[in-house]
């Protein structure tokens, strides 16, 4: 077999480092070109998170899903772009430039898997891996037209994944099909006891189109006020297109919605600012200054090595924990999060699965968005998912204005399989 | 409600630098959001839940630990095995 | 003694004076690493002290991005055996958390810790008190790792940058903390002794290592019974947190300080604040802390990476080993040991198990020569009492039982075989020591020996040559004798068992009496 060159014209800067030339290994992936998001470690490759304070840092290990990638014969080509540790629904927070939605270069991929949605929507490689904190993977498969699935909580180890919110977030493949992201996800499920917060079932399954008895519920929060109703009207019509196929579709309602972006926040923001401290310049990324004191130079090194987005974040999640804050924030955010696990256990009790648009909006033009918050209440579909640990995929739903629009399905905890099997059904409908 | 006082002494205790140009900023972006996060008042703080998954353990076997070299690999500033940090006084 | 750095100038009027029945409180905060092979969240190996620096690290315990931690589960076993031997509550459920703070030492930018849920609490220590038997309770156990070590370069006082090695970041710690119980430097130094101990017996702790043991004392001064009255109430003085121990002498010397400065300043009428303050061990001073400790925000959350521990069941499955107090009973019924010969000899683990391995042929000489004589010995050449091969010593004592030497020939003999061993790891046996020297005892009949029996020989120059000593002694001063004694015993080399010295001597003034 030949080697695999890869000598992209990345027109939608979906890279930040490419590698040239890969040598085929046997496997189920054997010379297939997959592309890694750069919050995941590998080694020998300089691993960035898409910020600057990490820029030249190389890991000495790989990342548990690099390896079993490796040992499946893949050809890893390159590390894609993302918003600055994850953080961001558009890759513009990224410390090395946005990345285009190949369906508009005109307007932003989602994010912050941008670089990997972009680098499977505009065909540089079939396979890639993103990371789903509070739609990260969903929202860029949305917004650029491919299939995209965050497994699980547990089911994939996040031992080499650069974190910034442990709690909630995993590694995911993404595709064009859902053939391909299931076969992905066989790959990336191996169990890994590196990883304490990991559960040991290897996801192995085919998938399978018939649906007829599932029950799918529709919250009617997906559907509410701030959801754009061009948005809303597609995604209807892809949950009919299910109905049509046997499924028993039952609309309900998910109360916790109100609160589940906020204790997203309070969470994510927590995490991350304690994730974060690390990154001193000492042992890896470019150095602090060693003349003037420590607090001093520890400053400086993060006002000038993190983006202003990253910055704030941490500031938030400092707050949230601080004394005399941590009752009214984090402590509430856990006791809000619960009420979304308990909303999905009730919901669970009657429907199979849950199936609403992934994204209120199709992508946004670039520099549209400004202000965090507006930014932040994009998310609100997506983080319910994050919260409770349960899988959801995003597979394409048709357009509006032109621009692709997802059909997000969520399944009960360790059901990926179901899930798969509705999106399946869904991509044959479209199909037929 | 924060000030840019309050907002400055975050900054602080995260040790996170900022200039005062987006001090200003800042403090209106925090108020936005911290006015958002206070729906969280209507949850009850007791709520969180119980987690399935205890004791996960591993052996007290040993493993190969990196080389001296492997570990100061991506040091800007080592000397003598040791990394170099700005002083703590 | 004036210590500059904490006196505040006189500007408030005078709060309180030490009055004749002030006590002092005190309570303690013990780090212990704990005796596993490995780190407490990685595979590294714990044996870093002799190696050079950044040579027992791996992602984990660099804490480089996207590595995650893994409980040992050893490090929770021995934890638990030290909660149990503290007579505490083991926790329904443990929990580990994040302190976070910012310091080249600690390269998460947190340190992984148990904050609200810790893994035993509620338990005692009994300890020999100033007034009788006392229980230190003990208000908390809980696991933590170790920060890296940080080298100040560029000279203590104004150093020009750090060097951080982190071998020892990731060591798995027990924090033992106490309730403010002790009252005197005293009774916190017998707490340490019988806590190390303790944690010695248990297995779980070696003492020997370097740095394995650090405190923190907290310490104030109030009228007698405020603790009792009012408990953690509103003070009349400050509390001072005194930090950086890291030696059981240091304590004593710590706190003895602490006091005697407190003390002058409530003399003077000046306001005790609370404050910390560092030990500086070379100087035996503490002074006054410049970190911002006191402001810390340590924002304390779950660690989102691990699940709980709910290991009571487990706790309770636990068989404790035979601890201190135990074993002090039992020597002293079982090899008839007085009180304090158990005690000293139950006072390290180490010594408890060489002793037992040398008692056999007669288990009170044995007390008496190992705790009497051989532990003076090692102190004061530093050295431990793993070094000494029981057979040796046990060789040792049966010349002695036996009488082919005397207690002083034994003396010199032991002195020759620890300096042999800390000289070079190996010794000559008693029984080579005592042929190269001669020192077989000399045998005599004191009534029958004559002049060529080497005591009579040697008695008889002494007395030649100690006129006033022998003028002394007609004269009424018995004391004499313990002198003239003691000249011959040197001239045989200590060989003459000093009751035959005795027999002679007294025999041969009389007779020219």
């Amino acid at each position: 077999m030949l080697s695999v060159t890869f000598s992209p014209e990345d027109r939608f800067h979906a890279f930040i480092t490419t590698l040239p030339r890969a040598e085929p290994e046997p496997g189920r992936l054997s010379g297939i070109p997959v592309a890694v998001k750069d919050n995941i470690s590998t080694r020998g490759i300089p691993t960035t998170c898409g910020s600057r304070i990490l820029e030249g840092y190389i890991p000495p290990y790989d990342a548990h899903v690099v390896s079993l990638l490796k040992r499946e014969g893949a050809a890893i080509i390159g590390k894609t772009n993302m918003d600055e540790f994850g953080m961001g629904t558009t890759t513009e927070n990224s410390g090395f430039g946005p990345t285009l939605n190949p369906a508009d270069p005109s307007r932003v991929p989602g994010g912050s898997s941008g670089g990997s949605a972009a680098a499977v929507a505009s065909g540089m490689v079939p396979l890639a891996l993103g990371t789903d904190t509070g739609g990260s993977i969903r929202c860029p498969a949305a917004f650029c037209g491919i299939t995209g699935l965050k497994p699980t909580y547990g089911r994939v180890s996040r031992y080499g994944l650069i974190a910034y919110a442990n709690s909630l977030e995993q590694i995911g493949p993404m595709a064009r099909t859902v053939r391909e992201v299931s076969l992905l996800m066989e790959i990336l499920t191996a169990y890994d006891p590196r990883d304490s917060t990991t559960i040991n079932f290897p996801y192995r399954h085919t998938p399978d189109p018939e649906i007829r008895g599932t029950r799918i519920g529709v919250p009617e929060e997906y559907f509410g006020e701030g959801v754009d109703p061009r948005v809303a009207s597609v995604v209807w019509d892809g949950i009919t297109l299910l109905e049509r196929r046997g499924a028993e579709v039952v609309t309900c309602r998910m109360p916790s919605m109100a609160y589940a972006l906020a204790a997203y926040y309070v969470t994510c923001t927590s995490e991350a600012s304690s994730n974060l401290a690390r990154f001193d310049g000492v042992r890896y990324g470019p150095p602090a200054d060693t003349r003037p004191p420590w607090h001093e130079a520890f400053q400086e090194r993060r006002r000038e090595g993190f983006g202003a987005e990253v910055r704030r974040r941490i500031m938030l999640g400092t707050f949230a924990l601080s004394s005399g804050y941590y009752g009214k924030y984090y402590a509430r955010a856990q006791a809000a999060r619960q009420q979304v696990r308990d909303d999905f256990v009730r919901l669970f009790r009657t429907v199979d699965v849950i199936a609403g648009p992934t994204m209120p909006t199709v992508a946004f033009r670039l520099g549209e968005k400004t202000d965090p918050l507006s930014m932040y209440l994009s998310d609100i579909l997506t983080v319910p998912a994050n919260l409770a640990g349960v899988p959801a995929i995003s597979v394409p739903c048709g357009r509006s204005e032109g621009l692709p629009v997802g059909l997000q399905i969520m399944g009960q905890w360790f059901r990926d399989e179901k899930v798969i099997d509705v999106a399946c059904a869904f991509e044959q409908g479209v199909s037929a | 409600m924060v000030s840019e006082h309050d907002v400055e002494h975050i900054a602080e205790l995260a040790d996170i630098g900022i200039s005062r140009e987006e001090l200003a900023e800042f403090t209106g972006q925090f108020n936005g959001i911290l006015d958002y996060f206070d729906i969280l008042d209507q949850v009850e703080a007791a709520g969180a839940g119980e987690q399935d998954l205890a004791n996960i353990f591993r052996e007290d076997e040993v493993e190969p630990s990196l080389t001296q070299e492997e570990v100061l690999a991506n040091a800007r500033e080592t000397e003598d095995g040791f990394f170099r940090a700005p002083r703590v006084m | 003694m004036t210590d500059t750095a904490g006196a505040a100038p006189v500007t408030q009027p005078v709060t309180s004076t030490m009055a004749a029945d002030d006590e002092v409180i005190i309570g303690l905060e013990i780090h212990c690493q704990l005796a596993t092979r490995t780190k407490l969240f990685c595979g590294c190996s714990t044996d870093y002290r002799d190696d050079q620096p950044n040579t027992h690290v791996c992602p984990i315990c660099l804490g480089l991005p996207g590595s995650l931690p893994r409980v040992n589960r050893k490090a929770v076993e021995f934890a638990l055996r030290v909660g149990k031997a503290f007579n505490c509550t083991i926790a329904q459920e443990a929990e580990f958390a994040r302190k976070n703070y910012f310091y080249p030492d600690l390269n998460k930018g947190f340190q992984i810790t148990q904050y609200d849920k810790p893994l035993a609490v509620k338990g005692y220590l009994d300890i020999e008190g100033d007034a009788g038997e006392k229980r230190v309770r003990i208000t908390r156990i809980h696991m933590e790792e170790d920060p890296g070590r940080l080298v100040h370069k560029g000279g203590a006082d104004r150093p020009k940058y750090s060097l951080v090695d982190y071998n020892r970041a990731g060591i798995p710690l027990i924090e033992i903390v106490t309730e403010p119980d002790l009252r005197s430097p005293r009774e916190a130094r017998r707490f340490l002794n019988k806590l190390r101990a303790t944690l010695e017996y248990l297995g779980v702790f070696d003492s020997e290592k370097e740095g394995s043991l650090r405190v923190d004392a907290n310490i104030s001064i109030q009228p007698k019974g405020w603790f009792e009255r009012e408990g953690k109430g509103k003070a009349d003085r400050g509390r001072v947190e005194v930090k950086n121990i890291s030696s059981y002498k240091g304590v004593e010397k710590a706190l003895t300080f602490e006091i005697t400065r407190q003390k002058n300043l409530i003399r003077r009428g000046q306001k005790l604040e609370s404050a910390t303050r560092h030990f500086v061990e070379a100087r035996g001073i503490t002074t006054s802390s410049r970190s911002k400790e006191m402001e810390q925000d340590y924002r304390y959350f779950p660690e989102p990476d691990l699940r709980p521990l709910r290991v009571r069941d487990r706790a309770a499955e636990i068989v404790l080993p035979e601890l201190p107090d135990a074993r002090r009973a039992r020597f002293m019924e079982q090899y008839g040991c007085s009180p304090n010969h158990a005690r000293t000899l139950t006072g390290e683990l180490r010594v408890a198990e060489f002793y037992e391995t040398v008692a056999g042929a007669d288990a009170m000489l044995a007390a008496t020569w190992v705790a009497d004589t051989l532990l003076g010995e090692l102190n004061y050449r530093d050295m431990s009492i793993v070094r000494v091969p029981p057979d040796t010593f046990r060789e040792l004592l049966f010349l002695l039982k036996g009488g082919n030497i005397t207690d002083k020939s034994g003396v010199e003999i032991l002195r020759l075989m620890l300096d042999q061993l800390k000289e070079s790891g190996c010794c000559e046996s008693p029984r080579e020591c005592v042929n190269r020297l001669g020192l077989t005892v000399l045998v005599t009949t004191p009534l029958a020996a004559t002049g060529e029996d080497p005591i009579v020989k040697a008695a008889q120059e002494t007395l030649a040559e100690q006129p006033q000593a022998v003028a002394d002694y007609r004269n009424g001063r018995k004391e004499a004798m313990n002198f003239l004694v003691g000249q011959v015993m040197r001239k045989t080399r200590g060989c003459a068992k000093p009751s035959d010295v005795n027999a002679v001597l007294s025999r041969l003034l009389e007779g020219e009496g």
